[in-house]
């Protein structure tokens, strides 16, 4: 069997149903094995950035493992920024990349590029294969690093040679690496402590993030709040985890986050953490952050706890299986409902003061349409039932505050990162893994022109993909930034010359529409979502909008700029 | 807080890339490598790397913690937590011996136990080994007579095992 078969024929095994790809010099073998393979559907993209956040898409949507395909050189370094967006976020993916065969790499051969050097920091792992021998069990690691411990992205480079020598086919059912062994059973006399402490507690908080839906321990986290009557605040990475819609959510916190979940933090006494890392984002200055909490954090990596803040009872484990065994000490003590309701019934006084001082809000205005308006309407017609992927920015914000996720893997977007260009890709993962569903892609204008060739791609595959553009003409989130900040100076973030997005769709044989009026808004999104085709809906904003709150870079939580 | 000398032992898989993966993982976070040692262990698949750094506590700790996320790390021991070990680098030393300092080299390697290991004649090569400290003490001695070129090892350390059984 040659390499490239047995590459297909694992991945065949591996349960792989599609592949994102965009052929080349050096994958020509493995393409032509995948012409005999109608088992795994291939998408063609337009460009391998689109490849790498779609195949992130899928597996954000689905909890797959997303598998990309490329060939060497340019092919392999498009894919690096969408590998380091699932990177950051510890998603699953797997690239494939051809490479130059075997005696050619080091001479500068013919689209030629050290990727595995490339990617090294930015991969879980990555692997060069230089021998036939090692393919199957490489590949068979490579899924298995990708979607254990902490998922992540895992690159193998292919070289052509490789792809065409002759080897033994064999497909090892169970890997064991010696040096890969990730923890998912939590220390039980940790977990006890926790409780402990939860027990101790009077003002408490559950903060909970992506490493919650990473886990699929939503249920589970849901169960423990409402049991023991937790206040629950999300990182955008775990919104969906909890429902945004629950009474005991207080939605996002951090620099955008809500004014109560901020100030929830840095007043509450106990906070448990589960599969958050505490980026910048979300602690602002770390001294300020949580001052009088002890901090109980639950992850699966051991590096993440103790990285930012001082941490008083680590655990390190699976969310879910931790939150399970947590669930269990707490039903085995067996305080009911009723005495934690009215064990925190005045921190919950505190919390409802402060959700009534300073809500979520804006101020509409007759002769512009707020975008805030827009996702709430947009919340209302689809009962927060669609999967909706962002891109980077105000956009992204202003989904993050006013759809309400109720479901994991409904949000896709990049947290960690921040890969403008990564929603309209990741949609179209999104959808393939999803055909039923609805999926939205909330843009702006600087972003959708990032990624903007996958129209291509989308239409080619008949996926009825809605993109929203929230159109303010500018770089929105610099904008701010600058008007905040730098003394209105707006420096390069006006776009002069904007395609006319609607002839864009049409050019690619989609529906385009555009609005600028407040009142037009709800029909044109109900028209939008009853077309069973991809439609560009072009929404004019309030140009100069703000996302607040805001917490300024570098200041505590506390320190909000509000309405 | 504050900031110590640490020695790890760090054992990986011996496969391409798992040295620049930890080059990388060093200078990727910041942290620094005041210096590294790489050999072979009696299993051919295992390498074993001797790295020296410095930091908080705080910042060993997440050094540690991130060598151990590596695929490809087996094993990391901070050695400096051990209390007792043993720690020794080699340095190769040229310096000038013309006739009026050779009684002053010869002095300087009875007492810290160094050997001539070559002879030319204007030079010599002193072979020493032992601790940081000593090393640098044999340096500051010959640097008035004239040092042409040092090579060190990098230190290397062992675990010593407990004296009563």
């Amino acid at each position: 069997m040659t390499g490239a078969k047995i590459l297909v024929e694992i991945l065949k095994r591996e349960g792989v149903e599609v592949i994102f790809g965009y052929p080349g010099g050096a994958v020509i073998d493995i393409y032509d094995e995948l012409y005999k393979t109608p088992e795994i559907k291939h998408v063609l993209v337009r460009h391998e950035q689109g490849a790498a956040h779609a195949a992130d898409g899928y597996a954000r949507s689905t909890g797959k493992v997303g598998v990309a395909l490329v060939t060497s050189g340019p092919g392999s370094t498009n894919t690096v920024t969408g590998i380091a967006t699932a990177y950051m976020d510890s998603i699953p993916i797997i690239v494939l990349t051809g490479q130059v065969p075997t005696k050619l790499i080091g001479n500068d051969a013919f689209q030629e590029v050290d990727i595995t050097g490339i990617t090294r920091p930015i991969t879980k792992h990555n692997f060069l294969i230089k021998s036939i021998e090692s393919l199957p069990k490489i590949l068979k690691s490579a899924f298995y690093i990708a979607k254990t411990g902490r998922p992540g992205p895992v690159l193998i480079d292919i070289p052509k040679d490789i792809q065409q020598a002759k080897g033994e086919f064999y497909y090892p059912e169970q890997i064991q690496l010696r040096s890969y062994n990730p923890i998912y059973e939590p220390h039980i006399k940790q977990v006890e402590k926790a409780y402990t402490l939860l027990e101790e507690a009077e003002r408490p908080v559950l903060l909970l993030g992506g490493g919650v839906i990473n886990s699929g321990a939503s249920e589970e986290a849901t169960k423990l709040a409402e049991l023991l009557n937790l206040p629950v605040t999300m990182t955008l990475m775990g919104l969906g985890s909890f429902p945004g819609d629950h009474e005991q959510s207080l939605g996002m916190l951090g620099m955008h986050g809500t004014y109560y979940a901020n100030m929830a933090i840095a007043h509450c006494d106990v906070l448990l953490a589960v599969g958050a890392r505490f980026d910048d984002r979300v602690t602002g200055k770390v001294d300020a952050f949580a001052p009088g909490a002890k901090i109980i954090h639950i992850d699966i990596d051991p590096s993440s706890i103790q990285k930012n803040v001082k941490v008083h009872i680590p655990i390190v484990g699976d969310c879910k299986r931790t939150l399970t065994r947590l669930l269990e000490i707490t039903k085995n003590v067996g305080k009911p409902k009723k005495y934690w309701k009215e064990r925190f019934k005045e921190w919950w006084e505190q919390i409802e003061i402060w959700k009534k001082r300073y809500p979520l809000s804006y101020k509409n205005d007759p002769n512009y349409i707020k975008p805030q308006f827009v996702i709430e309407k947009l919340y209302e017609l689809t009962k927060g039932k669609a999967i909706i992927a962002t891109e980077v920015g105000q956009n992204q914000m202003w989904t993050a505050q006013y759809y309400k996720f109720k479901y994991p893997r409904t949000l896709i977007t990049s947290g960690g990162l921040g890969t403008m260009g990564f929603g309209f890709p990741a949609s179209i993962g999104a959808q393939i893994g999803n055909p039923d569903k609805l999926v939205i892609d909330i843009a702006g204008d600087g972003s959708i022109q990032m990624n903007i060739q996958e129209l291509a791609t989308a239409m080619e595959q008949k996926l009825p993909i809605k993109i929203v553009i929230l159109n303010n003409g500018y770089l929105g989130m610099v904008r701010q930034w600058q008007e905040l900040f730098y003394g209105k100076r707006y420096s390069y973030v006006k776009f002069h010359v904007l395609p006319d997005f609607v002839k864009l769709a049409e050019a690619y044989g989609a529906v385009g529409m555009k609005i600028n009026k407040p009142q037009e808004v709800e029909p044109a999104l109900k028209k939008m979502l009853e077309m069973n085709t991809l439609v560009i809906l072009d929404i004019h904003i309030a140009p100069e909008e703000d996302v607040f709150p805001m917490v300024p870079a570098g200041k505590a939580t506390t320190e909000m700029i509000l309405v | 807080m504050e900031e110590k000398r640490h020695t790890l032992s760090v054992l990986v898989e011996n496969t391409p890339g798992a040295l620049a993966r930890i080059a990388g993982l060093f200078s990727g976070r910041g942290f620094n490598i005041d210096s590294l040692c790489v050999a072979e262990t009696l299993d051919p698949t295992l390498s074993h790397l001797t790295l020296v750094t410095h930091g908080d506590e705080q910042i060993i700790e997440q050094i540690i913690k991130q060598l151990r996320r590596l695929i490809d790390v087996y094993k990391v021991v901070n050695v400096t937590e051990e209390k007792e070990y043993v720690e020794r680098e080699m340095a190769l030393i040229k310096v000038r011996a013309e006739k009026e300092h050779r009684e002053e080299i010869f002095r300087i390697c009875e007492i810290f136990r160094c050997k001539i290991v070559d002879v030319s004649p204007k030079n010599y090569i002193l072979e020493v080994t032992g601790d940081k400290e000593k090393l640098e003490a044999v340096i500051e001695l010959l640097k008035p007579i004239g040092i042409k070129e040092i090579a060190r090892t990098g230190i290397i350390a062992m675990k010593r095992e407990k004296k009563t059984s």
